[in-house]
């Protein structure tokens, strides 16, 4: 019998590892977005200064990374081990981030879900006892995605209704085994994949609802907790759609609806045009930082479950008609300051 | 378990699945548990068994495969019956009446080329070959200086279908693969979108010239 | 005058037709299937006779869509044959297009050289 694990898929960190801090980075339009401000670096353009948006990504992923561990005055060495990801084939730019880290690193690959799948190992890490401070990223850039998914960015094309944006940003988090001032990592609940048949690659939104829903629904039996429980249920990146699609579920199974939310609409201003919202693994990854983990720390929000969503498909996968598996990793964030 | 026994078994969810049986969620998994049950022991026969009796397990187990497609089905029709009721709906008027607009202004423009080009005193083909260069080469600018992916945004398939559309898909992909290289990059993807065109294009154009070849 | 306003018309049109494939048909249409369509069905109107009446009637209005390149495909090959036999069905249609064609890949090389994608 697994001691630490909860009801089906839920881990229990008792020993309460804790984010101590993060940092993001961002292009150009996130920073003109309803967070502009909160971002530690907006670059300019979505080249910054590299030669291809590859290495601009790359860079991203390593600035929020160093700027995460200066706020701290920690240096990489610091770090037992790197966990990180990315969207792009065989997850490039967490490689080559890890290759200037030169620390023992971890590839994850969960789509968009990368973040909160990051935060889960790190937590069974530091609660197994197997390091004292680990290093988390998770990066996406729009124009990286699009060649590689999509069309090349150049092509006259219009978006569907349903197509969400991909966030050109990313985020890194420090989380320590002992520390009492941070952000804190109570629980992690594992994810399946869930299929419900969709293949459209415009509508992911649509495809990762359920497993968003599942995830939450095992969370909730799991701890034998209410929604209400939480200050705040948010998931990565369903966009306006899926998260409409995932309340119509939950309402279905009885649970309250108005404390929840996703990244993927706060991450950009309606008016950016963007259609349904945001996506991509720095979509989750820069509001956490950027929004989420400074809102615990003040003591706005209490306890929040963050619930990172990714869309496991690839352009192969996708001209073959399959279907597309999502899976979504959620973690328990808990503020140690403020009220209460 | 037996051969038997899996056999019933099948023919049993063989209602379910031809019925559209709606389960409930453990039903379900219980269900789910079966089949993976069932195809992991014929699995394991096929492997061990040859000659005829290994036939005899395949097609049992693509039975069991197949089933394990088929029985989350009716889920899957309900959930995305609610995702297309969600779905935000797709701005077709305005998007019509833009692509009218824009499609219909590139072709007045290739009308004027062709006016001008037939005053200055080409013959008819000629001066559609000169038209084509012409909307060619201004597709290709408008992709350059990064104008002509905005202009799709809003126009949809009144900047698509016309000539300089076509151009468009051949610049964009030439730039973008640059950065991989001048003969990985932009010689082996300049293609990439327009390539189906020349290639369908020219074979159909292949099979009329064949047609009016045997029917003259 | 009016062949301008016929242009226009007639143009637009095919492009209300290839937006709506895109917007109200169930399939996933995208601009690659757009235009393999529009080629592949200008060939096969013209070689049936029905392409011509269009340019007759809107000028580059039928003939700037590329349902107009596949015009050009068909005459070229059917051209061919008249004055080649055989070997003109395999040649005819890219001589007739070869100036387009070879045009969008110079100025394929020529923007990829200067210019920088956006995104």
């Amino acid at each position: 019998m697994a001691q630490k694990k909860i009801g089906k898929q839920t881990l229990q960190f008792s020993s309460v590892p804790a984010i101590a801090s993060a940092a993001s980075v961002v292009g150009p339009m996130e920073g003109q977005g309803p967070l502009g401000r909160h971002y530690d670096l907006v670059f300019e353009d979505a080249l910054a200064g590299e030669k291809s948006w590859e290495n601009a990504e790359q860079k991203m992923m390593q600035y929020s990374m160093e700027i995460a561990l200066e706020k701290q005055s920690l240096l990489t060495s610091d770090l037992d081990f790197y966990l990180a990801g990315d969207l792009l084939n065989q997850i490039i730019c967490a490689n080559f981030t890890a290759r200037f880290l030169n620390i023992p690193f971890l590839g994850l690959y969960g789509a968009c879900s990368t973040m909160a799948e990051g935060l889960c190992v790190a937590g069974i890490l530091l609660e197994g006892g197997f390091a004292e401070r680990i290093g988390v990223s998770a990066s996406s850039h729009h124009d990286t995605a699009e060649r590689q998914f999509r069309f090349p960015t150049e092509l006259g094309v219009q978006r569907p209704m349903t197509a969400q944006w991909t966030v050109t940003g990313s985020a890194s988090c420090v989380v320590e085994r002992i520390n009492s001032s941070g952000v804190r990592l109570t629980h992690a609940t594992i994810g399946k994949i869930i299929d419900m048949g969709i293949s459209n690659a415009h509508d992911l939104g649509a495809a990762m609802a359920p497993a968003a829903m599942n995830t939450i629904k095992t969370h909730l039996e799991d701890l034998g907790r209410k929604v209400d429980d939480y200050d705040l249920i948010i998931t990565g990146d369903l966009g306006l759609l899926g998260n409409n699609l995932l309340k119509e579920l939950m309402k279905k199974e009885g649970y309250s609806t108005d404390k929840v939310s996703d990244c993927g609409i706060l991450v950009y201003a309606p008016e950016q045009d963007t259609h349904s919202g945001g996506s991509g693994c720095g979509c989750s990854a820069v509001v956490l930082a950027a929004h989420l983990l400074k809102r615990l720390q003040a003591g706005t929000y209490q306890r929040v479950f963050f619930v990172g969503t990714g869309a496991l498909l690839s352009q192969l996968s996708s001209f073959q008609g399959e279907t597309i598996p999502c899976i979504a990793h959620g973690v328990v964030l808990e503020s140690t300051g403020g009220g209460q | 378990m037996h051969e038997e026994e899996i056999r019933q078994k099948i023919k049993q969810r063989e209602e379910l699945i031809a019925h559209q049986v709606l389960l409930e969620e453990q039903e379900m998994a219980k269900v789910q548990q079966e089949l993976q049950k069932e195809h992991q022991k014929v699995l394991y026969w096929e492997s061990r068994a040859t000659g005829e009796e290994k036939e005899n397990f395949t097609d049992l187990r693509r039975e069991i495969e197949r089933q394990q497609q088929r029985v989350a089905q009716p889920q899957q029709l309900v959930y995305q019956r609610i995702a297309l009721k969600l779905a935000p709906k797709q701005t077709v008027v305005k998007n019509t009446i833009m692509a009218f607009l824009v499609g219909g202004a590139i072709c007045t423009i290739g009308q004027v080329i062709k006016d001008f080009f037939l005053q200055g005193g080409l013959a008819d083909q000629e001066a559609g070959a000169a038209t084509s260069a012409i909307l060619v080469f201004l597709g290709a600018f408008l992709t350059g200086i990064g104008y002509y992916d905005e202009l799709g945004k809003v126009a949809g398939a009144g900047s698509l279908v016309p000539i300089t559309g076509f151009a468009n898909s051949i610049v964009s992909s030439a730039m973008e693969f640059k950065r991989e290289g001048f003969l990985y990059g932009v010689g082996a993807r300049l293609f990439t979108v327009a390539g189906p065109v020349l290639v369908y294009g020219t074979m159909v154009s292949i099979l009329v010239g064949l047609i009016y070849y045997f029917l003259k | 005058m009016a062949m301008l306003l016929k242009a226009f018309l007639l143009g637009g049109f095919f492009c209300v037709i290839a937006q709506l494939l895109i917007d109200v048909t169930p399939f996933k249409i995208t601009p690659a299937h757009i235009l393999v369509g529009y080629v592949t069905s200008g060939v096969i109107l013209s070689a049936l006779g029905l392409y011509q009446p269009l340019i007759d009637w809107g000028g580059a209005g039928a003939s700037v869509p590329l349902s107009g390149f596949g015009h050009s495909l068909a005459q070229g090959a059917i051209e061919g044959v008249r004055n080649k036999g055989l070997l003109g069905a395999l040649g005819g249609g890219i001589e007739a297009t070869a100036v387009g064609i070879a045009a969008a890949i110079v100025f394929g090389l020529i923007a990829a050289t200067f210019f920088q994608p956006k995104g």
